[in-house]
């Protein structure tokens, strides 16, 4: 079953459907509809399962989770992001979620697989044959995943602050969630995200200290960085320091600068460990 | 030989100004009087009939050319009003026109509030009660059937039912899209203005968790909340308690501003997190402009929520021809089912018996 098709082409016809689903909410929006839940979740959980599929193959290649170039890591994050998107969608219940979820996906994925550069180089067995650095990768790498749809919830935010505050509330305004929706729900992914992040970093610096000289300290300060910005932007939160639409910006901008840093930590790593790197020849 | 014919005669608010539907109102005894008497009519086989507080509408079938005249009669009679009268009001139509006519009021498009979804409950009900007495057959089971279907598919594929069209309303669904639900919410109504009073009971209708009044005068205050079921807060207590309500409705007659920014940011000190919605109903406004920048605070006056109101009633009415239009092509199809049905020998003898009802899925 995974021989039929490449990883790449696996992941092209997740892009597909990510693309369908942003086509199809952009069009209901032009009309002045609400995108249909339902089809937004049938077509972003078709995509799901195809990316899962490209990520399987591709982890199979390369012997382990597919974290090693920046094509693996934005792929992956992608599929993070909607694998909350499946959980929280069905409770949140709103299409717009689905919507925004779509394009970040599309983006995501669609962009990584047109620049060749991202996947121009294959690292296999990066995590050598210890599974605590694939785990800390992996959770590390979910929690940018988090972090991408706690962005996606403040973008959503904001636009609800802004239709009440502007007094437009009906177009596609009227499709969003309530801002106490909107508010709680962007706490718990930064809540989820602070804490998934700690227990990558806790599981990272157990190993870390073991071999100091495998972990650039670019990476660490970077990584940690990431980290502590969105633990004071929660503390201020539960405050109450952090609020309303400064809070729906804090959350777009640290994931903005989150998935940034991934560029540096990225290319800082590749001369740190031994991984094998194997140059693709030709990709579709 | 004449062959029956369905007819609608009546009045509503198009015409009848509210003195005049007072006086034509059909309390539920003259009601059963009046159909007792109508049954006896030779040739009106079917009659169903609208009785709500804008419109009395007797939907029949019958197989004389006199027959709507007769019912006319027979009603006014009951009444005691003047046919020569009840002419200048008088709703009468016949055939297809008839079916439309249902078809739009059922859908709403015919309501004092445009695409208001209580007519069509009120419809179903006359459709159940003339059910109950027997007095529906063939032809006004497989209209009323038809129609209730295709007032739902109107109501779901336009929109002409999205939005609100009255401050009270439009003061509530703003509320929604703040707080999501209101169960967990607490009102302020500071002041006794109608308006407020009407709003406030808006959102008990909704489910809010708890209402408070507060008023200058405290009896006044005491007697609304006693009224609405509330709680009443001495009004110098209003800005120490402002932190404890998530919506305040100001609708007092002060000639200056009772919520200033000062006095929201400091209520919004203690609950920074929680949103605080203030709906400003009064003229000269209760609250300073300026507490519309706070973080978090929420302030519509009367303009803004009047201007919402309008621009949903502009958005409904530009859903009018597009909804007749969907109700014509069911109605012209129900019509080419209902038109062989009447010429048909068996329609002029028709059953009282009712019959059960079609589960065809289109018109």
């Amino acid at each position: 079953m995974f021989a039929v098709l490449t990883d790449r082409e696996w992941l092209w016809a997740a892009g597909a459907f990510y693309l369908t689903g942003l086509i199809l909410g952009t069009l209901s929006l032009i009309k002045g509809g609400r995108p249909s839940g339902v089809t937004m979740y049938a077509v972003i959980t078709a995509g799901y399962l195809l990316q899962l599929m490209g990520l399987g193959v591709r982890g199979h290649a390369v012997g382990g989770c597919p974290l090693g170039n920046s094509f693996e890591i934005f792929q992956f994050t992608a599929w993070s992001a909607i694998t909350l998107y499946l959980v929280i969608g069905v409770t949140f219940r709103s299409s717009l979620l689905g919507y925004f979820t779509s394009c970040l996906a599309a983006a995501l994925t669609l962009s990584s697989l047109l620049l060749p550069d991202f996947d121009a180089t294959r690292r296999a067995h990066i995590f050598g044959n210890n599974p605590w650095i694939e785990f800390h990768a992996a959770i590390a790498l979910f929690s940018y995943g988090v972090f991408a749809l706690l962005a996606l919830t403040s973008a959503l935010y904001l636009l609800r602050l802004y239709s009440l505050k502007s007094k437009r509330i009906g177009g596609w305004f009227s499709f969003l969630p309530s801002v106490i929706d909107l508010d709680q729900i962007g706490l718990r992914l930064l809540v989820s995200g602070v804490l998934i992040l700690a227990i990558s970093l806790i599981v990272g610096s157990v190993y870390w200290t073991h071999d100091f000289a495998s972990v650039s300290v670019f990476k660490l300060i970077v990584t940690c960085s990431v980290w502590v910005a969105y633990s004071v932007a929660l503390i201020l939160r539960l405050n109450g320091k952090l609020i309303a639409k400064r809070f729906g910006w804090v959350g777009i901008l640290l994931f903005v600068a989150a998935l940034l840093s991934l560029w540096p930590v990225d290319t800082s790593r590749h001369s740190s460990n031994g991984a094998i790197h194997v140059k693709l020849e030709a990709q579709p | 030989m004449s062959f029956p014919n369905v007819f609608v005669i009546g009045a509503n608010h198009h015409k009848a100004p509210i003195e005049v539907r007072e006086k034509l109102a059909l309390a539920s005894h003259n009601e059963d009087a009046l159909l007792t008497h109508l049954r006896s009519i030779e040739g009106l086989h079917e009659l169903a009939v609208v009785n709500t507080c804008n419109r009395i509408e007797f939907y029949g079938v019958g197989n004389s050319k006199t027959i709507a005249e007769e019912v006319t009669a027979a009603f006014c009679k009951q009444q005691a009003f003047e046919i020569s009268e009840f002419e200048a009001f008088r709703l009468s139509l016949k055939g297809k026109d008839a079916v439309q006519h249902l078809a739009e009021v059922a859908a709403g498009l015919d309501s004092q509030i445009l695409g208001e979804t209580e007519i069509f409950g009120q419809i179903k009900e006359a459709y159940a009660n003339a059910q109950t007495r027997k007095f529906t057959g063939p032809i006004l089971n497989r209209i009323f059937q038809k129609i209730f279907q295709a007032a739902k598919h109107v109501r779901s594929t336009t929109k002409i039912t999205v939005g609100q069209v009255s401050i009270a309303n439009v003061a509530v669904e703003l509320a929604l899209n703040i707080f999501g639900q209101l169960k967990e919410t607490r009102i302020l109504l500071l002041g006794a203005g109608d308006i407020g009073e009407k709003t406030a009971k808006a959102f008990q209708s909704r489910g809010a968790l708890a209402l408070t009044v507060s008023n200058r005068g405290f009896d006044k205050a005491l007697h609304i909340a006693t009224e609405l079921g509330a709680s009443a807060l001495p009004f110098d207590q209003k800005d120490s308690r402002l932190c404890d309500f998530d919506v305040v409705v100001c609708s007092t007659s002060a000639p200056e501003c009772i919520l200033t920014k000062e006095t929201v940011l400091a209520a919004m000190k203690k609950r920074p997190t929680r949103p605080l919605f203030l709906i400003d109903l009064a003229l000269p406004r209760n609250v300073e402009a300026s507490v519309n920048i706070l973080q978090n605070v929420f302030v519509y006056n009367l303009d803004d929520l009047a201007k919402i109101a309008d621009e949903n009633r502009a958005s409904r009415e530009a859903e009018i021809i597009t909804c007749k239009n969907l109700l014509g092509e069911k109605v012209e199809n129900l019509w080419k089912h209902i038109e062989p049905q009447l010429i048909s020998p068996s329609t002029s003898h028709v059953s009282a018996k009712p019959t059960p009802p079609q589960e065809s899925a289109s018109i």
